[in-house]
């Protein structure tokens, strides 16, 4: 896995952990918040991020190719965008879960157009998010939202995926990527 | 939150009572499905914590209550793009503003590309989808949030 990360991007983050540390030692206030900060970042997502792989682990032993090929697949029309919609309606926290997710999805069939359609729903439509919105904003703020970026998001997912369904486009074009998501399955 | 512990336990109990073998391998899959996209996280964490040094809550306050409605509903597009808030954090600041005066279109620029909109996330979105689509999704994220901010704007009566 190091090897894979790149000297760069080790040399970045050893050099922030040494920043971090050096900041708390000396107690240089700047430092000291951003370790903060990415504590109770971290914490927020160490709460979220093992259910969200475990089911998507679940997800990839248990689902039929073929299921999500019939209902998100090339073949499955408005259907296929409602169940984006559906699906992206529950996911809990934001892009950062939905992209690995999304990742799944596609390995198991699903269409670009829907993909997209799938990430830009749950970054807007989550059903808690929007609940808690509700109560700050008014409903009006939030009917206004969904129904206007709503079909405009199923628009361009649905233009982008066409486009670059003909283009070939694939996800995770990496070859290291693709083995770790393939998992002799 | 419990609820997701709750239905993720369940799940595994369900998949556990009907195979064992798959559930193992399932567990298996979501752990090194999880360390593969490790360093991104990581390093969109570090991204995080700087950015957030810089750019405060009191930050976004003094430049929402701009009084050109347009530059504000820029100044919220570029603050929702580069920043990553989850929305426990986020709505009760935009309760606040709202009391503050300020526009209903400026808050939902801020919004929406607050949550569409990710510079930060950029690490894990390129890791799965490469740059180009990255950079494309982003953009008409952001034009989709300047026209919810628009349609906003129309229907408060904030612009015409």
């Amino acid at each position: 896995m190091i090897k894979k990360i790149g000297a760069i991007k080790i040399t970045a983050i050893l050099s922030y952990i040494a920043f971090i540390s050096l900041s708390f030692i000396v107690g240089f206030a700047p430092g000291e918040q951003i370790g903060n900060n990415f504590k109770y970042f971290s914490i927020a997502m160490i709460k979220m991020l093992p259910c969200a792989f475990i089911l998507i682990g679940l997800f990839e032993v248990w689902v039929k190719k073929e299921t999500v090929e019939k209902h998100l697949g090339k073949e499955s029309g408005i259907r296929g965008y409602t169940w984006g919609v559906l699906l992206a309606g529950t996911t809990v926290g934001g892009l950062y879960v939905a992209f690995p997710v999304a990742y799944s999805l596609y390995n198991k069939g699903a269409k670009l157009s829907v993909i997209f359609t799938y990430l830009g729903a749950s970054a807007i439509c989550r059903v808690p998010m929007t609940i808690f919105e509700t109560s700050f904003m008014g409903i009006k703020f939030s009917i206004i939202r969904w129904s206007v970026s709503l079909p405009l998001l199923i628009l361009s997912s649905f233009l982008l995926g066409n486009y670059l369904e003909k283009k070939k486009y694939k996800i995770m074009g990496r070859p290291s990527t693709q083995m770790a998501g393939k998992h002799e399955l | 939150m419990h609820y997701l512990y709750f239905a993720t336990g369940f799940a595994v109990l369900i998949s556990f009572i009907a195979n064992r073998k798959k559930t193992f391998k399932a567990l298996k899959i979501g752990f090194s499905q999880f360390l593969h996209i490790l360093p991104a996280f990581l390093i969109m964490l570090i991204f995080v914590s700087i950015i957030l040094f810089f750019i405060s809550d009191k930050l976004i306050s003094d430049y929402l209550g701009n009084n050109n409605k347009y530059l504000a509903v820029l100044i919220a597009s570029f603050f929702g793009s580069i920043t990553l808030m989850p929305g426990f954090v986020a709505y009760p600041l935009c309760g606040i503003l709202l009391m503050k005066n300020v526009p209903y279109m400026v808050l939902s620029a801020f919004t929406t590309t607050l949550m569409m909109v990710g510079i930060l996330t950029y690490p894990i979105e390129k890791e799965y989808f490469g740059l180009k689509v990255t950079i494309a999704r982003n953009l008409i994220s952001l034009f989709i949030a300047l026209a919810v901010a628009l349609v906003t704007g129309i229907s408060f009566g904030e612009l015409f």
